[in-house]
């Protein structure tokens, strides 16, 4: 009673055959094998599972790997290019914006969509933004604190990308 | 090279984890593994009448059914208890219920399934046909010890210890001749730790060497394995290794011996084949040990003059349905021992009762104690305050202990080693602006606003010690901590700790500890934790023991590498040992005075292992150890303030301000400290506005899951501001204190402070947390 | 937590939806899956079968001729960041934006949620305030008003999809405001209110305020609606009228973080506040 779903996660396409009610989260840690996206709860709540989907962020553990079917996935193990963190995994190293590193990497994958929509949100924004993702290491402290780096890095980034083309 | 300790240093773990690299339990798959999941009661209180698992062990992909009965069968015991009090019951405990015995809390296990995949033993889970004969449920603290049906048959009364400590005459007489007397009854509520990794369990039998492994999510794998031997599952320490990779999260619930530890090793051996259990975010609320559930009784006797006479307490401490590992442990020496606060209290007694009930057992949570130590006291010196009009801060100071008392023997016990409580206050002071904050309050009142400051000063006994006194107040185990550090050829290092890391960053920290000694770069120092195939033997982390108890023991083996080194040097440059200086910053060894002419760190491990030219009677090989038994715990102490207003209508607490003043000695890695201080913080705030894993009468949890459990998020906290003032612990090398549990023990009952400050002026002195916006709405509108 | 096994179906029209649907006993819509996939892994929902709706072309939001459409597949953060929305009927976009939150709203679907009826939801509150229709591949259309009958129950007919919202612009005049108290765990809300605001000359011309959250289905306070009418929105006008809110608030659901009583308080303040915004948005 398979299904056959293609998908291509961090730029490789995978084809294979899934039960139906294999979920994302288990599809891409288990038959994958990429076990950075985590599973910290089963109601949807805590966002360890965060990946991106066809460049929006959602929660891999509440999506069936069958409607992810032709999609475009990033997980966390993709976001850095050519050996080079993406500036928001910069930014959580050097904001000591992990303990445990548990939720960090759906805080990562949460972040970095949450800038791309909000380029210049301030921290009481990045705040709220992140009221799906549940750290229970931290307080959120440093969590901020590497996105409001991130952020500026970001801006950083695009002007000079910018300038490049003028 | 610059010395390391006491640098920010960016964390050498953290490239792993940001790139989705974290080597947690529930990422490991082996060849052939089978999955296991167990059966649980969705009842508090049943004898287990029958169990029929034809269903399930016919469903395509299962392998097997296992029930109470087979384990026990097949050579397991039961789950011992690692304090024992005097005079303490414990009840039996399997790792799976029997058929014939009870299921005791929603959560206890009656049957495990072994099956090819996660989703079918799921399935399986529920073609599992349990039929129950259901009992009343045993629910509160108090109540329990009236209450006529018992959790266990050999608990008479549910009373499993009573622990009375101090000289209740003395305190009844102090209160007599007090000029007042400030009552207070509390509920400290039950609280979920939810680490966000759940527990997990790998393991793997070798048919070969008979050897088992186990990967577990343990903050110290070491006990873990000695209980697993000598207790429950029997299979010998030397045949038996235990790993804690990268553990997610524990906050105390991830030391205590769980029965899956028992399960999933024993149906690997029974099947041959490895076995993996996750725990699911459900289960995980209904078996992971919880936290706190007391309900006290507490007087305090003053003077008029704001004098301390004394203070007596009685709480029911709520142990849930067993005896969890070191459950006896909190509400009595982590508790009891610390109720003279950062205070002359000239006369203490507290007595505790300790009962069952039929709710998931607890045990160690984040501050395990010390938090309703210091929320029972901070509260009563702010009722004290109310009562005697006096300044909360003022009244504090008067009956502070003061520097020059130390060390300084309380009622209960401890024997404080230093502090300085006045100059502590006056950096929080300085450092929150204090004064303004209640200038502020006082303006928003003016403006109809409800709003509040809350300070509180609290201490706490860090790093159990020493293992004598501990082995007298009823430890099976010891607080010692061990270091072995091993140089290889190269002049590299490898350091191998009895402590766990579970996101405190000891990869980090004990690096720039061994740097420093050796005169070695960070890079050249590789730390192994959490394997019992590699470390010796090791205690684990817990109760802020690491630093000051595993990091002097890495000072300790530092010294005698240094110490074999110079040996070494001395014969390579033909001097005498005493002329020898080994200079830490570059790990060169030279003859006084002439620096020109040293050895290096390959000259000297490289000399070692190739033993040509070793001096007479030296062994070779470089590689020392070191067991180290701290003499006393260390007392971090901190004030925290916070300004809150609260929503009039909605009954809501808006915390805006926060400002955390810690002493926790000297610091290794402030960068680490400040994040353990604010997610201690963070947790302390969780459990006095949003936090309470309740039980309905019944036994049914309320809150089992994050749909229900209220953690802080993000947008819950302002920006925290911290700072420090550093009194160095004189009890070991480093001089260091704890700092893993301080915000938790001060941000609770400083929250709570600050939101009761803001009800003062409708004349409400206490509401139990949480703080929630109902509870707060009905108290306003007095509902 | 995984769900039962099931049967999953594509489909790319609606019609082959209705067929697969009507074929499959026991199947059910999947949409988004962010009410659905939660309650199938809890096992509190087993359908033999999925009909996953997802890719039918329902993901579309155009206004003309003072109708505002919505596809039923529009996601909540499709509906809170699209201009369309927030120029012709502001309320719903702003409504949107406080689901759950950034991940669950890249999923969720207004069909999903008006289809689950979900007493702590937030769109069946802010559609029954706008006077939305609610349309479906059936050619069945709604009120919505009358559309939630009872706990996670609708007017719908077995099988029937819901394939468009529709709902009457507004402009300058009119102003519209939801406010959300949420649950601290869940996010859903405890209460909400919204509210829109019609005012001409200083005077209320037209109020709508409906509830939810303490009640298994929005209710409309109808008593407050009718005191503020042809009044000026005053803070005392609308305190008086907020304060009536508690009337049509019948059986409110309790449990251990807000009591039905609670509640029922929360709705009222939740209104006040809502209105308050509203009138300010409406000048
Ligand atoms: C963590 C989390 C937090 C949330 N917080 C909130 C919140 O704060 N406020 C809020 O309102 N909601 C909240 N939700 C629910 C969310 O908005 C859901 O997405 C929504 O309720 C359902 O939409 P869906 O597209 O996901 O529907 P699905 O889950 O796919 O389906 C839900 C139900 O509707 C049926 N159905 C779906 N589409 C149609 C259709 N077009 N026609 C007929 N029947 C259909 C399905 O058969 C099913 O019974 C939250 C969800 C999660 C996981
Ligand atoms: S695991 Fe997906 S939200 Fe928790
Ligand atoms: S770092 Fe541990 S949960 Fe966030």
């Amino acid at each position: 009673m398979g299904q056959w779903v293609s998908i291509t996660v961090n730029g490789k396409n995978y084809t294979r055959e899934v039960e139906p009610r294999t979920l994302l989260a288990s599809f891409l840690r288990e038959d994958l094998g990429l076990t950075g996206t985590n599973i910290g709860c089963d109601s949807s709540q805590c966002g360890a599972c965060t990946i991106h989907m066809d460049g929006m962020a959602v929660k891999s553990c509440t999506v069936l790997a069958v409607q992810a079917h032709g999609t475009v996935i990033t997980t966390i193990e993709g976001m850095a290019v050519n050996g080079k963190l993406h500036p928001v995994q910069q930014a959580f190293w050097d904001q000591h914006g992990l303990q445990c590193g548990f939720c960090t990497p759906g805080m990562i994958m949460s972040i970095s969509y949450m800038l791309a929509q909000h380029p210049n949100a301030s921290e009481l924004e990045i705040r709220h933004q992140l009221e799906g993702n549940i750290c229970r290491c931290t307080g959120y402290q440093n969590i901020v604190k590497a996105a409001m780096q991130a952020r500026d890095e970001l801006h950083h980034e695009h002007h000079q990308h910018m300038q490049e083309q003028h | 090279m610059a010395k390391l300790v006491g640098q920010p240093i960016k964390r050498v773990e953290d490239p792993r984890f940001i790139q989705g690299r974290g080597g947690y339990v529930t990422n490991i798959t082996l060849p052939g593994m089978a999955s296991v999941a167990i059966k649980r009661s969705p009842v508090a209180h049943a004898r287990i009448v029958s169990i029929d698992a034809s269903k399930a062990e016919a469903l395509n992909g299962v392998i097997a059914v296992f029930t109470g009965k087979d384990l026990i069968d097949g050579g397991t015991g039961k789950l011992p208890c690692g304090w024992n009090v005097p005079n303490i019951k414990v009840p039996d405990r399997w790792a799976i219920q029997p058929v014939g015995d009870k299921v005791r809390h929603v959560g206890d296990a009656v049957a495990a399934v072994v099956a090819e995949s996660p989703y079918i033993a799921q399935d399986a889970l529920d073609l599992i046909e349990v039929q129950y004969e259901e009992l009343p449920a045993v629910i509160g603290a108090k109540s329990a010890a009236s209450n006529k049906t018992l959790v266990h048959d050999s608990v008479a009364d549910n009373i499993t210890y009573t622990w009375p400590l101090g000289d209740h005459a003395a305190v009844e007489q102090a209160l007599a001749e007090s000029d007042t007397v400030v009552t207070l009854d509390l509920t400290n509520q039950r609280l979920i730790p939810n680490a966000m990794e759940t527990r997990a369990a790998v393991a793997q039998w070798n048919r070969y060497t008979e050897e088992m492994t186990l990967w577990t999510t343990s903050q110290n794998p070491h006990p873990i394995r000695l209980l697993l031997s000598a207790f429950t599952l029997g299979i010998p320490e030397n045949k038996l290794r235990v790993i804690s990779p990268d553990v997610g999260g524990g906050f105390g619930s991830k030391i205590f011996h769980y029965p899956e530890e028992i399960i999933v090793p024993w149906i690997a051996r029974k099947i041959d084949r490895p076995c993996k259990w996750v725990a699911t975010r459900s289960e995980a609320s209904v078996t992971d040990s919880q936290g706190r559930d007391h309900v006290s009784t507490a007087k305090l006797g003053l003077k008029n003059d704001g004098t301390i006479t004394g203070l007596f307490v009685e709480t029911h401490a709520d142990m849930g349905a067993y005896i969890s590992t070191f459950a006896p442990l909190i509400p009595t020496a982590f508790y009891v021992c610390l109720l003279s606060g950062l205070y002359k209290i000239p006369s203490i007694y507290c007595n505790v009762v300790a009962t069952m009930t039929n709710t998931v057992p607890v045990d160690a949570y984040r501050g395990a104690g010390r938090p309703e130590a210091a929320y029972l006291v901070e509260r009563l010196m702010d009722l004290a305050c109310r009562k005697l009009k006096m300044d909360p801060i003022a009244f504090r100071r008067h009956n502070f202990i003061k520097p020059s008392e130390f060390p300084y023997q309380t009622p209960v016990a401890m024997m404080y080693d230093s502090g300085n409580y006045d100059g502590l206050f006056d950096k929080a002071i300085a450092s929150s602006g204090y004064h303004e904050l209640i200038a502020k309050r006082d303006q928003a009142r003016k403006e109809g606003k409800i709003a509040g400051v809350g300070i509180a000063g609290c201490i706490e006994a860090s790093g159990p010690a020493p293992s004598k006194v501990a082995g007298a107040l009823g430890s099976a185990v010891g607080f010692w901590e061990s270091a072995v550090i091993r140089m290889h050829p190269t002049g590299k290092a490898t350091l191998f700790t009895g402590a766990h890391s579970h996101g405190q960053g000891h990869e980090t920290a004990f690096a720039q500890i061994i740097s420093d000694e050796l005169g070695i770069p960070m890079a050249d120092v590789e730390v192994v934790h959490g394997d019992t195939g590699k470390v010796p033997f090791g205690m684990g982390t817990y109760g802020s023991r690491s630093l000051s108890v595993g990091g002097s023991a890495i000072v300790k083996a530092a010294e005698k590498v240094r110490t074999k080194m110079i040996k070494i040097a001395a014969h390579q440059l033909e001097a005498a040992v005493e002329d020898i200086v080994f200079d830490q910053s570059t790990g060169k060894a030279y003859v006084k005075g002439s620096p020109a002419k040293s050895k290096g760190t390959f000259d000297m491990t490289f000399a070692a292992y190739t033993a040509h030219n070793l001096p007479d009677g030296l062994e070779p090989g470089l590689e020392e150890n070191s067991f180290y038994d701290p003499a006393n715990f260390t007392f971090p102490n901190s004030c925290h303030i916070a300004y809150v207003e609260i929503d009039s209508g909605t009954g809501r607490v808006d915390l805006q301000q926060y400002c955390a003043v810690d002493d926790v000695g000297n610091v290794v890695n402030p960068m680490i400290v400040e994040g353990q201080i604010t997610g201690g913080i963070a947790q302390g705030i969780g459990q006095a506005l949003y936090e309470y894993g309740a039980y309905d009468s019944d036994g049914q949890p309320q809150s089992a899951t994050f749909m229900d459990y209220a953690m802080p998020r993000a947008d819950c906290f302002p920006m925290i501001h911290t700072d420090r003032t550093v009194t160095p612990s004189p009890h070991n090398p480093l001089g260091v204190k704890g700092a893993g549990e301080m915000g938790t023990i001060a941000a609770t009952v400083t929250a709570a402070n600050a939101v009761m400050d803001a009800l003062a002026p409708m004349n409400i002195s206490h509401l139990d947390m949480p703080l929630t916006p109902e509870k707060i709405w009905s108290a306003i509108n007095k509902k | 937590m995984y769900p039962a096994p099931f049967e999953y179906y594509r489909a790319e029209t609606a019609q082959e939806a209705t067929e697969l649907l009507s074929k499959h006993v026991g199947a059910k819509i999947l949409a988004g899956g962010h009410s659905l996939v939660p309650a199938m892994k809890y096992r509190v929902a087993a359908p033999s079968a999925l009909v996953d709706i997802g890719r039918l072309n329902l993901n579309y939001i155009t206004a003309a001729e003072g109708v505002l459409k919505i596809g039923a597949l529009s996601t909540h953060a499709t509906v809170a960041s699209s201009d369309v929305v927030k120029h012709n009927c502001a309320i719903i976009a702003q409504g949107a934006a406080g689901i759950g939150d950034q991940m669950v709203r890249n999923r969720g679907t207004i069909g999903g949620s008006l289809a689950h009826s979900d007493p702590q939801a937030d769109y069946p509150t802010l559609v029954t305030c706008v006077g939305a229709t609610i349309k479906t591949s059936s050619g069945k259309s709604y009120n919505a008003d009358t559309f939630f009958k009872d706990m996670l129950t609708t007017a719908l007919e077995e099988n029937d999809i819901i394939t468009e919202i529709t709902m009457p612009v507004y402009g300058s005049g009119t102003g519209g405001f939801y406010y959300k108290i949420p649950h601290p765990a869940s996010g859903y809300a405890v209460a909400g209110a919204a509210a829109l605001v019609t005012v001409e000359a200083g005077i209320c011309k037209r109020v709508s305020l409906v509830v939810g959250g303490a009640t298994v289905n929005p209710v409309r306070a109808v008593e407050a609606e009718a005191y503020l009418v042809g009044k000026a929105p005053t803070s005392e006008n609308i305190k008086a009228a907020a304060a009536m809110v508690a009337q049509v608030i019948k059986n409110p659901m309790g449990d251990g973080y807000a009591s039905g009583a609670y509640r029922t308080h929360l709705a009222g303040v939740a209104s006040e506040r809502t209105l308050v915004e509203a009138v300010h948005r409406a000048a």
